[in-house]
């Protein structure tokens, strides 16, 4: 294969990820997400349980105070996202219905809390 | 030490069925366990440096580093991929003819592997940057390494290369006239799931908005967080809740790939033109 032929490849898809990303940016959503907070000390998720409204995308601010990783994750969610020690991190959820969402330190699994939709 | 076997495990047997599956691909060729030995040294040494720069990185791009950074190399993982089955397509079946010849064949073929070699480096990276923070942190919490924590570690890294084995060797199980489909396919799959991968850490990040509808939910039938649902996420980005946009770029990304092996295919030699 040539070298033009390389360089068309590569045009080609950055293209098709520009397109994406325009689609995505342009059809971005008005609605701010609700800011939910959420610490994670002596292994444990403080509060263990948040609350949040449905069909509203989320904000989860999540700090770590523990002096060792974490990796806040939820498979209900869709999120994983380390933490370092001392660290504070944002993952952001698309709107849920109603309903009870698990979350988890991946790291320390019996560190494990709960997001209540109503 | 069964958290630490059960974390390196899982990491290992992720990065393991990708590697499994480069060794299947490049059977035969001159020089690929070089290549990905490179490429698995590679990923722990990024793997080493993504974990201590994590801090860093996550405060990057208004907080959400690690997504773009995972979308990125996750898209370029994707790129390699399409290169290397468009490349195949076009040079497979005079690789095949002239593998044991010595001279441009394996000059040709590195090209391929180098592709491979990056794959394989990133996948470990990804894998590897999870297990060396969760060790460091077990360590920090002892203050130490401790010989449970090692015996861990190394129990599943072992089990995990086991499954890297297992994925090359049930590949090689396939008769070569049908290996080259059967590859070219598996890696089809691999580079759209990896590319879905890449669109769900921008979802995450808020980087993309549109089209983020959960299209079905099959977490009742197989969770991906399940074992085999682990599986079939690394092997062909299955999701128990895709949104559309991941859906979208899936397809995207197979099409992509289709018409670029069909463009790019060498013209047959059964039926020469005549001039």
């Amino acid at each position: 294969m040539t070298g033009t032929a390389h360089r068309k490849i590569g045009a080609g898809i950055v293209t098709a990820l520009l397109i994406a990303a325009a689609v995505g940016c342009g059809g971005a959503r008005a609605e701010d997400p609700v800011s939910l907070s959420v610490t994670i000390k002596n292994q444990k998720f403080e509060p263990a349980e948040l609350h949040a409204p449905p069909d509203k995308p989320l904000a989860i601010h999540v700090k770590n105070l523990n002096t060792i990783p974490s990796e806040f994750e939820s498979s209900d969610m869709h999120f994983e996202k380390i933490v370092p020690a001392g660290a504070e991190a944002v993952v952001r959820v698309r709107p849920l219905q109603p309903g009870r969402y698990n979350f988890f330190d991946d790291f320390h699994r019996a560190t494990q809390g709960t997001l209540v939709v109503p | 030490m069964l958290a630490a076997l059960l974390i390196v495990f899982r990491e290992v047997f992720e990065a393991g069925l990708i590697i499994g599956i480069v060794m299947a691909v490049t059977a035969g060729v001159v020089g690929r366990g070089l290549w990905v030995a490179a490429g698995v040294a590679a990923g722990v040494v990024g793997a080493c440096v993504v974990a201590v720069f994590t801090g860093g990185l996550s405060e990057l791009f208004g907080g959400s580093g690690q997504e773009v950074f995972n979308a990125g190399i996750l898209s370029f993982a994707v790129i390699m991929l399409t290169w290397h089955n468009v490349w195949m397509a076009r040079h497979g079946r005079e690789l095949a003819a002239e593998l044991q010849a010595a001279g441009e064949a394996v000059v040709a073929g590195s090209k391929s592997l180098a592709a491979l070699a990056v794959v394989v480096a990133i996948a470990v990276l990804r894998e590897g940057a999870e297990v060396v923070l969760f060790l460091y942190g077990v360590a920090a919490a002892q203050g130490g390494a401790s010989w449970s924590m090692v015996a861990g570690g190394g129990i599943g890294l072992v089990l995990g290369s086991l499954v890297c084995l297992a994925t090359y060797l049930g590949l090689l199980t396939i008769p070569a006239r049908y290996l080259f489909g059967v590859t070219s396919t598996l890696i089809a799959f691999l580079a759209a799931g990896l590319a879905a991968q890449a669109i769900a850490f921008l979802q995450q990040a808020a980087i993309i908005t549109a089209l983020d509808q959960t299209v079905w939910d099959t977490s009742w039938l197989l969770s991906d967080s399940s074992f085999l649902g682990r599986a079939l996420h690394t092997l062909i980005g299955y999701v128990d809740q895709p949104t559309a946009m991941q859906l979208v770029v899936y397809m995207a990304t197979l099409a992509v790939i289709v018409v670029l092996m069909k463009v790019f295919a060498a013209p047959s030699t059964e039926h020469p033109q005549t001039a």
